[in-house]
């Protein structure tokens, strides 16, 4: 992994579209600020856990789904 | 060729009934084939099963039949991995977390499964995070359906 120190208002180009700006540092918060095309999807990396997960329950439907499914 | 299915038993499928996740999906990226089953006429479902793995079958919901006001665009990129030229070959499909009732059960509004049933290509899409795509939509019991 590449480690940069950056200040606030200082940022980090990725490529030469994608730009991230340190807004500000409040505490353990670090507010960002991402420039991006639109094609580049951002998200909190929290979201693809949470999706993950979910898939992984989703697995586990027992296989008396059908069965219950029909009774309703 | 004949494939074991996680709830409807073995089943006969051609080769042009695969379709091709590239990217698998998320939290199973190694599994890239799988092929669309009906489950029931009646019932807005089907079976996405792992042509590979029987124990990969993920029951899939209709989400306009749960939620009517359910839209979102496709992205750029995502059109062009799944190589969409035509909507009305798009198809859409939420993945659904059967719980022990059907009221408790719910449906993945905030990454649909999209598939472009011309080209046989599948993705997982991540929407960006909105309170109106929940991960868990409660799946509430369709409109006519007896108690």
């Amino acid at each position: 992994m590449l480690v940069l120190s950056r200040k606030k208002d200082e940022s980090i180009m990725i490529g030469d579209q994608i730009e991230i700006k340190i807004l500000a540092v409040e505490g353990d918060q670090i507010k960002l600020g991402i420039v991006a095309p639109k094609t580049v999807k951002v998200h909190r990396s929290e979201v693809f856990e949470a999706i993950q997960a979910q898939n992984k329950e989703a697995l586990a439907s027992s296989s008396s789904f059908l069965e219950h499914l029909k009774k309703k | 060729m004949k494939i074991a299915t996680k709830f409807l038993g073995e089943v006969e499928i051609g080769e042009q009934d695969i379709l091709t996740f590239e990217h698998g999906l998320l939290g199973l990226e190694d599994e890239r084939e799988f092929v669309l089953l009906p489950i029931d006429a009646d019932l807005p479902l089907a079976l996405l099963q792992s042509v590979q793995h029987v124990e990969i079958g993920f029951v899939v919901a209709y989400p306009f039949a749960f939620k009517q006001d359910y839209s979102f665009d496709i992205s750029e990129e995502d059109r062009e991995h799944l190589q969409i030229v035509k909507e009305e070959n798009v198809l859409t499909y939420a993945i659904v977390t059967m719980k022990e009732t059907f009221q408790d059960s719910t449906i993945n509004l905030l990454a649909p499964v999209i598939l472009n049933i011309e080209k046989k290509r599948g993705k997982q899409i991540v929407l960006q995070d909105n309170k109106a795509f929940p991960l868990r939509y409660p799946m509430q019991p369709l409109e006519g359906s007896a108690k």
